[in-house]
């Protein structure tokens, strides 16, 4: 067991610097780079909630979930529809100005419905080899998009590749995070309170994460990725726990997708295509399957990196040829796809690794008898 | 009536296509029981390469019928070194390492070869060009143009002369081996290594030639085709039962029947509630009904995981 208390105690002065600088992050962001600056930074926060949620699947259980965003769609569909006016358009006599339920209302709910995809996408699949798992979820993530992008005909439930807009925004406590509150004098706009939430639901999901880790579940998902069959052998139940692992994880996607739906108060399927699933499990994996940090540094990291690279390759490129051959955006998808292969090949455990993981992947697994 | 035989030719076209594709997927997995993701990007390279070579060399004033094989030797040299490289750098040095870490590879190859891709070719649609008069021939009331018939004459050639290398010659004797049991196979003298690369060049060749298919029958090529052709072809390759070679090639023909009559008929099973632009969701959930009902596919042995 680790003392928590001497813990703290020692590092209680670090633990404080960085509460405050994150809790000052907004403003001095905006200070010096912008406001625009905060709004990605926002963004940055929602990217290292969703990589928490693939971490647990990925890093603790070692399933490779290739569809995540699928689950962070069904999330913020799940607001879109019920917080906007559009089911008007679908159903003008039932809900003649469309239904217009509360974020804190649909947030469960979301979050149970994307969990419940999780489970009928890992039941067939689980007990099969893992390879079936990430097939089949690349699969889901596509065909979950051609769904929102036909599904506004004959009944237009999502508005196809439109998307639906004029979400409502998120109210804590009575009080609408779209305008610019002030709170002792200080003025707080919109994209400060937003980071706040943000703020809130990543601590949430970090403590869980933590918890979920030493917890008997953890220990499980952790013994299912070393050893399958070892696993099963002591006693674990490996493909309940795996369906656990999956659906927690597409739980998490859910929650950031509807904070997703009411910060950006627009949703359209193109914000969930492969790519993202991908720039999601980028973060997992450079940061360090499996270490909580490591997953914040690489969601903080590769959720910024575009817009480093917006800001120094175009002009780099204009200065230099006068003309933008490569854009950023493929530039980007580039970097991480030679992120992923060369990460795995001379750094398995990541940038920043969990201990347990970087034994297990430093450590050749042993000959196979057959 | 007419419908109906329509779709099945159509069905078989795409069919033939899907099985030449699976079969890379197959015969990867049958020798290293690995799935490689990047196969679908191969076959878009492959087809992207091919039109190319094509544009170019009619652009040279050659004839269409030397140039045609010409660019699909090109395309085929060109994937075979390709799938030799991604087995060299991406999947060689991990076959050891735990079952997690060559697949994220894979799934970094495809993004790196489908976004290189973009940057050489661009977003936009690449159209076939017509070489061959095309000729629609009339059946009972369906049509089927040559390049049709090429199509599915050439791939039933190709897998014959699959089946002869594999089971008739000596490398193949030895790629059965490695399948079978890779260590006996290389106490008894096999080149691991070497039959592993000569696989992964085999299937990057049938996958050129897909591509080119898949091109000529559309008449059309673009950078992101790859990536839902190769989830079909291996759900075929699932169906007939992944490792087999009979059984990707069935798997391959079934699965593209079952999508052209699928889009063919879904307007009245559903009573026009969805359309033909759902053509491509029938692949998912035959690839789900197959992995719940019978995970090891039509002709497949039993696939859990073994110790």
């Amino acid at each position: 067991m680790i003392n928590y208390h001497k813990y703290l105690n020692n590092n209680r002065f670090i633990l404080f610097v960085v509460l405050v600088s994150v809790l000052l992050l907004p403003f001095a962001t905006d200070a010096l780079l912008g406001r625009g600056w905060v709004r990605i930074v926002d963004f940055a926060m929602l990217y290292i909630m969703l990589a928490l949620g693939l971490n647990i699947v990925v890093g603790y259980a070692g399933l490779l979930d290739l569809g995540y965003i699928a689950f962070f769609a069904v999330g913020a569909y799940c607001y879109a529809l019920t917080g906007s006016p559009h089911l008007a358009a679908a159903f003008p006599l039932l809900f003649p100005d469309g239904l217009h339920l509360s974020f804190w209302i649909v947030l469960p709910l979301a979050a149970l419905l994307a969990g419940g995809f999780g489970v009928l996408l890992g039941f067939p699949t689980l007990r099969l080899r893992g390879d079936y798992l990430a097939i089949v979820t690349l699969g889901f993530g596509e065909i979950i998009r051609i769904f929102m992008n036909n599904l506004n005909a004959p009944i237009n439930l999502t508005n196809g590749p439109q998307g639906i807009s004029r979400i409502d925004p998120i109210t804590v406590a009575g009080v609408s995070l779209n305008r610019t509150q002030e709170i002792f004098g200080i003025e707080l706009p919109s994209v400060h309170l937003y980071f706040y939430l943000f703020l809130g639901f990543a601590a949430l999901v970090v403590f869980v994460s933590h918890r979920l880790e030493k917890s008997r579940i953890g220990r499980a998902w952790m013994a299912i990725r070393e050893d399958e069959i070892a696993a099963s052998a002591m006693g674990i139940n490996t493909r309940n726990l795996k369906l656990l692992a999956f659906a927690m994880g597409a739980m998490f996607g859910g929650v950031s997708g509807t904070l997703f739906a009411g910060f950006q108060g627009f949703v359209s399927p193109e914000s969930f295509s492969l790519m993202e699933s991908v720039m999601v499990l980028c973060m997992v994996v450079l940061g360090g399957m499996g270490n909580i940090y490591g997953v914040i540094l690489g969601g903080l990291m590769l959720a910024l990196l575009p817009e480093v690279l917006r800001h120094s390759v175009v002009p780099l490129q204009q200065a230099m040829f006068g003309k933008t051959i490569i854009d950023p955006e493929s530039l980007r998808m580039l970097l991480f796809g030679t992120a992923l292969i060369v990460v795995m090949l001379y750094r398995p455990a990541g940038l920043w690794p969990s201990r347990v993981r970087r034994r297990e992947l430093a450590t050749d697994e042993t000959e196979q008898i057959v | 009536m007419e419908i109906f035989l329509q779709q099945i030719i159509n069905g078989l076209v795409q069919g033939s296509v899907y099985a030449l594709v699976a079969l890379g997927y197959t015969m990867v997995y049958g020798i290293l029981g690995l799935i490689n993701f990047a196969h679908g990007e191969v076959v878009m390279v492959g087809a992207m390469l091919a039109l190319s070579a094509l544009t170019a060399m009619t652009g040279w004033g050659l004839s269409p019928l030397l140039a045609l094989p010409l660019s699909l030797l090109l395309a085929m040299a060109g994937c075979m070194l390709l799938g030799y490289s991604i087995e060299r750098i991406a999947y060689r040095p991990l076959r050891h390492a735990p079952r997690l870490a060559p697949l994220i590879t894979a799934i970094g190859v495809s993004i790196v070869l489908q976004n290189l891709a973009m940057m050489i070719w661009g977003r936009e649609y690449h159209a076939f060009p017509q070489l061959i008069a095309n000729q629609p021939h009339h059946i009972a009331g369906a049509i089927i143009n040559d390049m049709q018939i090429i199509i599915i004459i050439m791939a039933l050639a190709i897998m014959a002369g699959l089946m002869v290398v594999v089971h008739r010659t000596r490398l193949g004797r030895a790629m059965r081996a490695v399948a079978e049991n890779q260590h006996a196979a290389q106490l008894m003298g096999v080149d691991v290594n070497r039959v592993i690369s000569i696989t992964f060049m085999l299937g990057s060749a049938l996958a050129a030639v897909a591509g080119l298919m898949v091109s000529a029958n559309y008449g059309l090529a673009h950078y992101y085709m790859g990536f839902l052709l190769g989830l079909k072809a291996f759900t075929a390759a699932v169906l007939g039962g992944i490792g087999n070679l009979r059984g990707a090639m069935l798997g391959g023909l079934l699965l593209g029947l079952i999508e052209s009559l699928g889009a063919g008929y879904i307007g009245d099973l559903t009573g026009g509630f969805m359309g033909s632009q759902y053509q491509d969701v029938f692949a998912f959930f035959v690839l789900i009904a197959v992995l719940v009902f019978r995970p090891s596919g039509l002709l497949g042995e039993r696939l859990a995981e073994r110790a």
